[in-house]
């Protein structure tokens, strides 16, 4: 410690507070084992599979098809929780009314529920004697077993996303603004479009773009109501587990290194405007 | 203690907070750090408390290296700006904290940490706040926690990093007057660090004034706000009327006129006159060293100032002396009776 | 909110006798500037509630009425069943292991995170976050790239005769890597947001690193650790995705509670499986429950 403290160390600014190395390297170390090794293995493997072999992979029809069905059907979630979620969020921030408290703590529930368990409870509403399948039944519209019934389970899982992403930039946001709005003699409607909107832009894009990564990579709630029809309904996860269960471990490989990297794409896009979302917030 | 500060530079990349910095504080004294932000007052504090350390030079205590000892050895009382209380302990742990975290014979029985605690509460007059949280004190109670709190390791110097800056004028004066009391009960040496000059006058038997990273006068109160050792002083301390002017061949040029105002053995040229405000007589234009134009007068209370615009643009701000009343617009002049000249940097 | 105060208004000037060219009209006051007409907020509010309801209230409902539709007795029977309770065990023991990793990493990530400055830290919380947007079905296939039997380690672990995929350990890794993120994320903005002044006040009065950790930095984290905690909880018990691809689904032995709840359903045995869906769901309400009363004390420690 002594001899530390003497001879000065030029470069990284010393703290009093103890502990940086033995922790960081902890850190990494950990990080290392149980994130970036496994993650890493997923591309050494794909590295050992030939281009055209993966190419063959990711291009078959199957393959293409589950692609589609996920990133498509999470891109319509998204926007459905895009545009109800900030219904929600309005209806909690700007509005009182009976049970709010609750109201609010139930967004939550998807993030708690453990995905079996979601994916069972909406298989049995949905179904064409449930709750509320037997309800749209008469009106020809089947949810369970079809695209629809996979929408709607990816609807549950991404709608917490939205609002606790834009729930408090909306209550951080000054009511000067919206007064000083309507003082330069713009409507409720212009108000809300040119200045709250665009206020709140950037954390609605998050709030989308993290409903529309998880849907994307989500699995448990959408395999007991998607009916799992290879060419129809049958989402990527899902076709990477079959794949791993035929013990055909390149495709499996290979389609999860599709996914990751659209993971990674999305991680980078999410960063983006998470920074932007707190710049907004310190500019205003 | 003496603590003596031996060429102490400290850079964060390419910012200089201390440059080549040497002071002597000696033992027992109440010491003020006066400057504006970003003069390295409060880094030459930190360094002071091995809360920093520096690039290179040197600091001692009683002649011994403090650098080598860290802060825990140090032995330093340290209050923080914002108080720095830990927050989920009430204010008697807090007190308490450093007596209790002694290891091995310095350890002292529960009872005597009770006593030397409530010894402490009385003696900052806080004993009947002891089972409160932080965040129920008012800021003066806080500063006193503080203070406590730093003094409960008994410590031969006590830091003090702006004690008064987040208080309310009236709580920030009847404090300093507080904290000087109990500085001559205590044998500590004390250093504050304050950007407010009325509270280092006032308190401080010696002000240390600094700007940009480097020590500009050491003086005590009187000296350094009647003899300024540099324009930076002059300026930050008290008000300062300035004129910008010249020396060439041994006399003091003001606007196109060469004056008979002492060039204060400063060489040829550009130079400013600084003079307080109220050491500036009016006087008829052409009498004057300095000429300029009323352009408006401002009464505060018994004072006023008149707003004057010199022959080149300046404007400068002058005490208008009882009984005189200028009109605005008038052109009137100016006597500085007392002055000092600095060479312009 | 503030409507009152504002159509007072108008009123109580005409009340004090303005001169009579200044036209009051109440009728045609309008409204306050932060909010919309009444019509509009009780639409809103309604849909709100109604897609609240729908989406999500009714599958939660759905899960106690289907677990309890022929009675107690079955529902009992489902739960006493030694699958099920051996699933049970094994959750219970995947959520313990994973809880006292993930404080434990949490607490030293976040003090070398919060308490210092690096370069590349931004970076270091980044890859922390990483694990929440990789898909748990990747996140599963990895581990059996790593320690399967066409795996990387292959050779050694049968060297050794160590079996990982199909296993405890398996289940166990592939639960950290989905709830790697949860204690760290929660304690590293509010202890970068704390500061350390607390810390430097606690070491210029003589504590040492470890005791102004546990007397200082950890009292001060203490509710948002237990969020963290909870939320960590949640998901190790709850996982599904990562734990089916490694998992084997050996019953009795590497089943977890949502496993067993999939093997039930598929062999439509639809009040069993919901019995023990159910247990899952009153797990999610607890947490939910304590997470809105932690918040309070989160705002606390923030303050």
């Amino acid at each position: 410690m002594i001899t530390e403290t003497l001879s000065l160390p030029v470069g990284r600014q010393r703290s009093v507070i103890p502990g940086f190395g033995i922790t960081l390297g902890l850190t990494l170390t950990w990080l290392s084992v149980i994130v970036l090794l496994p993650l890493s293995a997923l591309f050494i493997k794909t590295s050992e599979i030939s281009l055209e072999r993966f190419i063959a992979i990711v291009t078959s029809t199957r393959t293409l098809h589950a692609l589609q069905v996920s990133f498509g059907l999470s891109l319509a979630a998204a926007v459905l929780n895009l545009i109800f979620g900030t219904i929600v969020v309005w209806a909690l921030v700007r509005y009182d009314f009976p049970f709010r408290r609750v109201v609010d703590a139930i967004i939550d529930i998807p993030f708690a529920l453990p995905t079996a368990v979601a994916g069972i409870a909406l298989t049995s509403l949905y179904a064409e004697n449930g709750w509320v399948g037997s309800l749209l039944a008469p009106l020809g519209i089947k949810v369970a077993f079809t695209q629809l019934g996979i929408l709607v389970a990816l609807i549950f899982i991404g709608l917490p996303f939205v609002v606790r992403t834009v729930q408090p930039v909306l209550a951080d946001l000054d009511a000067e603004l919206e007064e000083a709005a309507a003082s330069l003699g713009a409507s409720r409607w212009e108000t809300i479009r040119r200045v709250v909107l665009p206020a709140i832009l950037p954390a609605l894009l998050t709030g989308f773009a993290l409903a529309f990564a998880r849907a994307v990579g989500e699995y448990g709630s959408v395999i007991f109501i998607a009916g799992n029809l290879p060419g129809q309904t049958e989402i990527a996860p899902l076709l990477i587990v079959i794949r791993l269960e035929e013990f055909r471990y390149a495709d499996a490989t290979a389609i999860a290194c599709v996914m990751l990297l659209a993971s990674f794409t999305l991680l980078l896009l999410i960063n983006r405007l998470q920074r932007w979302s707190e710049m907004r917030g310190t500019g205003a | 203690m003496s603590i003596d500060i031996l060429n102490v530079t400290k850079r964060f990349k390419t910012f200089t907070a201390l440059d080549a910095v040497n002071l002597h504080i000696p033992g027992g004294q109440l010491v003020a750090l006066l400057g504006p932000s970003g003069s390295g007052k409060t880094t030459l504090l930190r360094i002071i408390a091995g809360l920093d350390w520096p690039d290179s030079g040197e600091v001692r205590f009683d002649g011994q290296d403090a650098l080598a000892r860290s802060v825990r050895e140090r032995n330093v009382g340290f209050v923080f700006q914002h108080y720095a209380l830990f927050r989920h302990m009430n204010v008697f742990e807090n007190v308490a904290f450093g007596l209790r975290v002694r290891k091995g014979a310095d350890k002292l029985p529960e009872a005597a940490i009770r006593e030397k605690v409530n010894q402490l509460l009385s003696l900052v007059q806080i004993d009947w706040l002891a089972d409160r949280r932080p965040n129920q004190l008012s800021g003066g109670q806080r500063q006193r926690v503080a203070l406590a709190r730093a003094l409960a390791i008994s410590p031969r110097i006590l830091l003090l990093d702006e004690p008064f800056g987040a208080l309310d004028a009236k709580v920030r004066k009847e404090l300093r007057r507080w904290l000087r009391n109990l500085h001559e009960e205590l044998p500590v040496t004390s250093v504050l660090v304050t950007h407010d000059q009325e509270e280092a006058l006032e308190l401080a038997d010696t002000v240390v004034v600094m700007g940009k990273g480097r020590i500009e006068q050491v003086g005590s109160p009187q000296e350094v706000y009647d003899a300024p050792a540099t324009a930076f002083v002059h300026d930050f301390i008290g008000e300062s009327l300035s004129l910008p002017a010249r020396v060439s061949g041994g006399r003091l040029h003001v606007g196109a006129g060469e004056t008979a105002l002492d060039p204060q053995g400063v060489e040829d040229g550009p130079v400013r006159i600084l003079a307080r405000p109220h050491d500036v007589d009016f006087a008829e234009p052409d009498a004057a060293p300095v000429r300029g134009r009323v352009l408006a007068v401002r009464t505060f209370g018994p004072t006023r100032r008149a707003d004057i615009v010199l022959g080149d643009g300046d404007i400068v701000e002058a005490a208008v002396p009882p009984g005189i009343h200028p009109a605005v617009g008038a052109q009137i002049g100016l006597v500085p009776r007392r002055y000092r000249v600095f060479p312009t940097a | 909110m503030s409507s009152t105060s504002h159509s007072a208004l108008p009123q109580a000037l005409a009340s004090e006798g303005l001169p009579a060219h200044v036209e009051v009209r109440p009728l045609r006051h309008p409204g306050p500037t932060n909010t919309e007409p009444k019509a509009v907020r009780i639409a809103i509010i309604t849909l709100a509630l109604a897609f609240l309801a729908l989406c999500i209230a009714l599958p939660v409902v759905s899960v106690f009425y289907e677990a309890f539709k022929r009675g107690w007795l079955a529902y009992v029977t489902a739960l006493a069943e030694p699958d099920a309770l051996s699933a049970i065990r094994l959750t219970l023991l995947v959520a313990a292991i994973s809880v006292i990793a993930n404080v434990t990493f949490g607490l030293i990530a976040a003090w070398a995170i919060a308490k210092f400055e690096f370069p590349g830290r931004s970076l270091l919380i980044t890859l922390i976050d990483l694990p929440f947007s990789v898909s748990p079905v990747v996140a599963g296939l990895v581990y059996v790239l790593l320690f399967g039997s066409q795996g990387l380690f292959a050779a050694y672990l049968q060297a050794w005769d160590i079996k990982i995929i199909f296993a405890l350990p398996g289940i166990v890794l592939a639960t950290l890597f989905v709830t790697f993120p949860f204690v760290a994320r929660e304690l590293i903005p509010l202890m970068q947001e704390q500061g350390t002044a607390e810390e430097e006040a606690a070491v210029s009065l003589g504590a040492s690193g470890l005791s102004t950790f546990f007397r200082v930095t950890l009292p001060n984290v203490k509710w948002a650790l237990l969020y963290g905690v909870l939320l960590c909880n949640a998901r190790a018990m709850g996982e599904f995705g990562a734990v089916s691809v490694v998992s084997g689904h050996v019953r009795g032995l590497t089943n977890t509670m949502p496993l067993h709840i999939e093997i039930l359903y598929n062999e439509y045995q639809f009040v069993a499986s919901f019995a023990v869906a159910s247990l899952l769901a009153l797990l999610a309400l607890v947490t939910l429950v304590a997470k809105t009363l932690l918040e309070a004390r989160l705002a606390e420690d923030a303050s």
